[in-house]
């Protein structure tokens, strides 16, 4: 029982109308993994998550989350799991201790439990100060702490998580990352959306690329970097409009042209960089660096992710 | 008994059977906004001063149900009643469910844990219900201690009251889910007014023409007032079985389409 994958999805498809955002896609998450979906707005990631959370019903393929179909047991299932909506939707008319309190009873939890847990969620949530007061004036990044907290108010053994971090400034989301990675060595099994590849290869242990509703690709960040892209990158920045990259195109195994720079594959960038030089390519700045998953979705899709 | 019936035709998944929790929420936020249900109150206070006292004074006497000579605060006591709780209902079932619904998106949060849009629409219609159960139990005080009512039946007006104010309720939030923006509100104040004016609130039936009368006994609040008049005055009819069901009806009617429009709103 313990290895049979907690969320099984093959050819799942979700339908609006004559707009397919989710194009029958094949996904299986283990437990105590931390499982990502990398992509752009609008690939089709937070209505897959909708559809594993029982609150969109799928319109193709089938779908198993913690062994049941979410077309029959959606409230069983819900009942153990944690979501962390992309918009935050805490309750306004209630002060942040009652927001944990008053969630805890939509799962049919004891008063006293409740009780007793949010005391423990909002120290988790480092909110314990703010208890008592109205969910308004709390920061962004407080917000997202408190939902987090919120989702765990029923012990989840499967949290999905929608953009986690978008919208925080740098320090926040550090913080809210340090809270994750607790809730993965706790054997909560975590699955995030993101469309930003340095928290895909911070929080996941596996990942899929998604673009247009459909799996570009599926590995481990490690794996994914090593198959699709190169040890390393030699950027050269240029004046908008003005890259040629003709003289470098055989400088790498691949050259990607960006409106304000060129990119190299390459297994040694210092050495291509020299080699660049005496062509007499001149460029504004260079830099050299390790491949990132950013890479890896220009290859597979030929966009950038964040533009 | 309605509630019995919406049990066996709603889909499973569609309600935990845990309403109560959603009610517990109402009541934490009312604790806080305890003034907001304060002046509510005394709303049908007002009409009362204003319509039975002062408009009274120049009527003088009218004619009540069972032809039974009454004052016109009397007589129009308990239709105020009726009025107050299609208002209350209406207006909880409407703007603030609308509110919830579209920008504070409580109902998105709720649904993710195992409730389902029955117990939103059962959990919020309870709380209009008794809050309005608070009201109509002062209104009643007071009429009975100012010599308003001359029966004990009176005692039924209550039990009835909340059904009416059921039946406003899930009618009005079957209504709010097909609700695109603010300005569809108007129909709900294009729909009110008329009611509260000419529904025999304020004067009997018979004033009218034989085929208008007709049309007002469509009007829902024209059966509600017609049950609190009749409770209030001790004037008990056969007819009254008749009234009842009006709102048996639209109570289920409205809690089947307003829960399964709210599945298909929230659950996309």
């Amino acid at each position: 029982m313990a290895d049979d994958p907690l969320v099984l999805a093959e050819g799942l498809t979700k339908r609006f109308g004559e707009f397919e955002a989710v194009a029958g896609i094949d996904i299986e998450v283990r437990r105590g993994e931390a499982f990502g979906f990398l992509g752009p707005n609008g690939a089709g990631k937070s209505s897959t998550m909708r559809m594993v959370a029982c609150v969109s019903p799928r319109s193709g393929g089938t779908l198993s989350v913690l062994g049941m179909d979410p077309d029959t047991d959606g409230p069983k299932i819900r009942a153990r799991l944690g979501v962390v909506p992309q918009q935050d939707n805490l309750d306004n008319e209630l002060t942040v201790r009652q927001n944990l309190q008053v969630y805890g009873r939509y799962f049919g939890l004891s008063r006293k439990h409740v009780r007793d847990k949010a005391t423990e969620l909002l120290e988790f949530a480092q909110l314990s100060d703010r208890a008592d007061d109205e969910v308004d004036p709390l920061s962004g990044g407080m917000k997202r702490r408190l939902t987090i907290a919120r989702s765990l108010v029923n012990d989840p053994e499967l949290l999905l998580l929608d953009e986690p971090t978008t919208g925080l400034d740098p320090q926040a989301r550090h913080l809210l990352w340090d809270r994750l990675f607790r809730l993965k060595q706790q054997g909560v099994t975590l699955i995030v959306t993101t469309h930003y590849m340095d928290e895909a290869e911070q929080l996941c242990d596996r990942l899929v690329v998604m673009d247009k509703g459909k799996i570009a690709a599926e590995g481990s960040p490690a794996q994914l970097i090593d198959r699709y892209s190169t040890k390393e990158v030699l950027e050269l920045r240029f004046p908008p409009g003005q890259q040629d990259p003709a003289p470098v195109q055989d400088l790498g195994e691949r050259v990607e042209v960006l409106p304000d720079r060129i990119l190299v594959y390459t297994t040694d960038g210092e050495a291509s960089l020299a080699a660049a030089h005496t062509r007499g390519v001149t460029p504004v700045s260079s830099l050299v660096r390790r491949s990132t998953l950013e890479d890896v979705f220009l290859r597979l899709t030929g966009r950038t992710l964040v533009d | 008994m309605s509630v019995g019936l919406v049990w066996r035709v709603v889909p499973p998944g569609l309600y935990a059977r845990r309403a109560r929790t959603v009610v517990e929420r109402s009541f934490l936020v009312n604790r806080r906004a305890w003034m907001t249900i304060f002046s509510g109150f005394f709303e049908s206070f007002f009409y009362l001063f204003a319509m039975g006292v002062g408009f009274g004074r120049l009527v003088g006497e009218v004619i009540g149900p069972g032809g039974q000579p009454m004052s016109y605060a009397a007589y129009v006591a308990p239709a105020l009643l009726a009025a107050s709780a299609m208002n209350g209902a209406v207006y909880d079932a409407t703007f603030n469910l609308f509110f919830k619904l579209k920008y504070a998106k409580v109902y998105d949060g709720m649904l993710a844990t195992p409730l389902g849009p029955f117990d939103v629409a059962i959990g919020e219609i309870s709380w209009a219900l008794i809050r309005g159960a608070v009201y109509a139990t002062g209104f009643l005080t007071v009429i009975s201690v100012l010599g308003l009512v001359s029966s004990p039946w009176t005692i039924l007006a209550l039990p009835v009251v909340l059904l009416v104010s059921l039946a406003f309720a899930a009618v009005g939030m079957a209504c709010t889910t097909f609700m695109r923006s603010w300005q569809d509100f108007d129909l709900v104040q294009l729909a009110l007014l008329p009611m509260f004016l000419f529904s025999a609130t304020f004067y009997p039936l018979s004033v009218y023409p034989d085929g208008l009368q007709w049309v007002v006994r469509l009007s829902p609040l024209y059966h509600a007032v017609e049950l609190m008049r009749g409770l209030t005055a001790g004037v008990i009819e056969w007819a009254m079985l008749g009234h009842l069901s009006y709102f048996v009806v639209m109570a289920v009617v409205g809690l089947i389409v307003a829960g399964r429009r709210l599945g298909k709103l929230l659950l996309s």
